[in-house]
């Protein structure tokens, strides 16, 4: 039962706009053990006050960082990852064509391929994957190896950032970038 | 997606039920001949969330509350600081406290509605529900030329809301700005004139979204008429004259025809009339009203329930919108589960309507936050959340720390609901056929998406949600078990 859409005017977006240096979005709930990983990370890096990087936190990646995503050259998605190696991996991730959308969350993949469709500019796109071991509880802490994943995990972005050298840090196990974050 | 169809058992399981909240199970059983039975849906939700809150000191849940649920932390927010506003005695907050909250709830509401109009409910009604699911999703509507604008608007108004919501609770994640008897924060003159920059075309987008979705109903109302839907009681808070009032009121209760169930009642006593139960086959809590048992006690919370219980909305638009609601089913509440998409973007147009009425009262420039009275020992707080009505109830000892924590959150009360809508919707699309077919993925979907449900409490790292499928006998063995990552 598909409906006719009435004349709703795309709104006006500054395509010209001057593109922001690097957005690290760390995401996570910090309520339930590890998976606070990525904004941990994000309140690290923080207070180490980069010039032209621009840190955020939230619960989850949704639909609305598809803009601040679009505005910036680089984009460093930094969350817990329940698999991966340790202590993390760094790899370049790029807009996803054929997208499931499985909550009112959304994937690194899905939100670049939505600032490439909404916006018409996609930046250069990272996910920083920390492993860590415990999710299943509500308590606020990180397990130990998951803090000391986390300082592994800083010392590599923060020299990145300052050096703006985005070198892929991979293990022989680590997983396929996925739509399941 | 995983579907497991095993003729022999009798037992189709669908999981997970995608775009909706964490993820979700679908079994639905069937008998001899093939006929639906029975179908369930299970909600893998956490039940020690109130143990997370005990032994806490009593200012710290409001904030702590948060990590409950990634996806509306505000309603969590807000009912314990109400909660928690009693404990302190300092219930009656300022004109400027209860405004900034008034505004931050109105800013959650806005935006959470827009989103789930915008992203998972829109590509059900522009491609239809049988469409490609690879096309039927919010990339497929950005894709569409004839669509584009829609997915940008979703974005922007989400980015209004979020950006509302992190001037009045101070942050995005672990908002403080409301604290036991009042708010630590104003608004400044800054931050009004930038939200009044762009309310005016919040206000329009919102306008064409309810036309979209009231046009849709209205187009297909003999077919929604019975897809999903059945008769039921529908529970919501109501300002004291029987206006709308999301942030604060008293319970009413109406059945399927609009007749009182109870009325105006004062919500720190709602186990009086209010009751839950506990299911062998799920671990979510079943409430139901008191007075008419188990069996027929269950209710509908959320937009549709709390557009069919209200009198008016205190706003024009939306109430010109919601008397146009009313009148498609003769000034009956309206018990068509689809409905909840044109209730729901009504809902949306007061929330812009109510956001500009605030933004435009000096009030929320004031500079009297906080308010205190008489110590409690025992309280509760209610709001009304996106999804619908969020119980909170907390006792506090004279150490200041939380004893006893019960919350009663807006998905479990349409636990019922969502189970009946997919029964329905199971019954028409599959008895006799032993199979999952694509329409009936896709019809159960709609119909549970049309909840809004939060299925999960929100971990979202990477890598997990495994799959864990279940196939169970007619004596409750498990014959196969599936898993996948």
């Amino acid at each position: 039962m598909p409906v006719e859409m009435s004349s709703i005017k795309k709104p006006e977006t500054d395509k010209n706009a001057p593109l922001g240096d690097v957005l690290v979005i760390g995401y996570g709930n910090p309520g339930r053990l590890d998976d606070g990983l990525g904004p941990a990370l994000a309140a690290a890096l923080e207070k180490e006050t980069l010039d032209g990087v621009t840190v955020d936190s939230n619960y989850q990646l949704t639909v609305e960082d598809a803009l601040p995503i679009s505005q910036h050259k680089v984009v460093i998605f930094a969350d817990a990852d329940v698999a991966g190696p340790e202590p993390f991996y760094f790899k370049a991730v790029k807009p996803g064509k054929h997208v499931t959308f499985s909550s009112h969350s959304i994937s690194p993949r899905s939100v670049l391929g939505l600032a490439e469709e909404l916006f018409e500019k996609v930046p250069a796109a990272y996910v920083l994957g920390i492993r860590g071991y415990e999710f299943n509880e509500f308590e606020e802490r990180l397990s130990t190896g998951a803090q000391n994943n986390l300082q592994h995990a800083l010392a590599f972005v923060t020299n990145a950032l300052k050096n703006r050298t985005f070198t892929e840090v991979r293990e022989q196990n680590a997983p396929a970038e996925t739509n399941n974050s | 997606m995983t579907t497991t169809a095993t003729i022999g058992t009798k037992k189709i399981t669908i999981d997970p039920v995608t775009r909706v909240e964490g993820h979700g199970r679908v079994t639905i059983h069937l008998d001899e001949e093939n006929n639906v039975q029975q179908a369930r849906m299970h909600i893998i939700e956490f039940r020690g969330f109130e143990r997370f809150i005990l032994g806490r000191p009593y200012w710290e849940v409001p904030v702590l509350v948060q990590r409950l649920c990634g996806i509306c932390p505000v309603s969590h927010h807000l009912a314990a600081a109400k909660t928690m506003d009693r404990i302190v005695g300092g219930e009656n907050l300022t004109p400027t406290a209860e405004k900034m909250r008034r505004l931050m709830h109105y800013g959650q509401f806005f935006q959470s509605h827009a989103l789930h109009f915008f992203h998972l409910c829109s590509p059900d009604l522009l491609f239809g529900f049988d469409a490609d699911p690879a096309i039927r999703n919010v990339i497929g509507v950005a894709k569409d030329e004839r669509y584009a604008d829609l997915a940008v608007q979703g974005v922007m108004m989400r980015k209004f809301g979020q950006e509302i919501i992190k001037a009045t609770a101070g942050k995005k994640i672990h908002g403080t700005g409301a604290i036991p008897g009042g708010i630590n924060k104003n608004l400044s003159i800054q931050e009004r004139d930038m939200f009044l920059k762009d309310i005016d075309q919040m206000v329009e987008w919102s306008r064409q979204a309810l036309n979209l979705a009231k046009n849709y109903t209205v187009e297909h109302l003999e077919d929604l008429a019975s897809f999903g839907s059945f008769d039921s009681n529908h529970l919501s808070l109501v300002r004291e004259d029987g206006a709308m009032d999301i942030y604060h009121g008293n319970l009413r209760a109406i059945d399927a025809q609009g007749e009182p169930i109870f009325d105006q009642v004062d919500y720190q006593d709602y186990t009086d009339y209010i009751a839950e139960e506990v299911r062998p086959w799920s671990y979510m809590k079943f409430p139901f009203i008191k007075s008419l048992g188990p069996e027929e006690g269950w209710y509908r919370v959320g937009p549709l329930a709390r557009v069919n219980a209200c009198d008016f909305i205190d706003t024009p638009e939306a109430e010109a919108a919601r008397k146009e609601f009313m009148a498609v089913t003769e000034d009956k509440p309206n018990n068509i589960t689809m409905a909840y998409h044109w209730a729901r973007m009504i809902e949306t147009l007061h929330a812009a309507e109510k956001i500009k009425e605030l933004l435009n009262d000096p009030d929320l420039q004031g500079t009297d936050l906080v308010t205190k009275g008489e110590r409690r020992h025992e309280a509760v707080g209610l709001v009304e959340a996106p999804r619908g009505t969020l119980f909170h109830h907390y006792q506090v000892d004279d150490n200041d720390q939380v004893t006893m924590a019960n919350l009663i959150v807006s998905t479990t009360s349409n636990n019922v609901p969502m189970n009946r809508a997919v029964e329905k919707v199971a019954e028409e699309y599959i008895s006799g056929k032993p199979e999952i077919t694509e329409g009936l993925l896709n019809h159960i979907e709609v119909a549970i998406r049309a909840y809004d449900p939060c299925l999960s409490c929100a971990t979202h790292a990477m890598g997990q949600m495994p799959l864990i499928v279940e196939l169970h006998d007619a004596c409750g063995n498990v014959v196969d078990k599936k898993t996948r990552d």
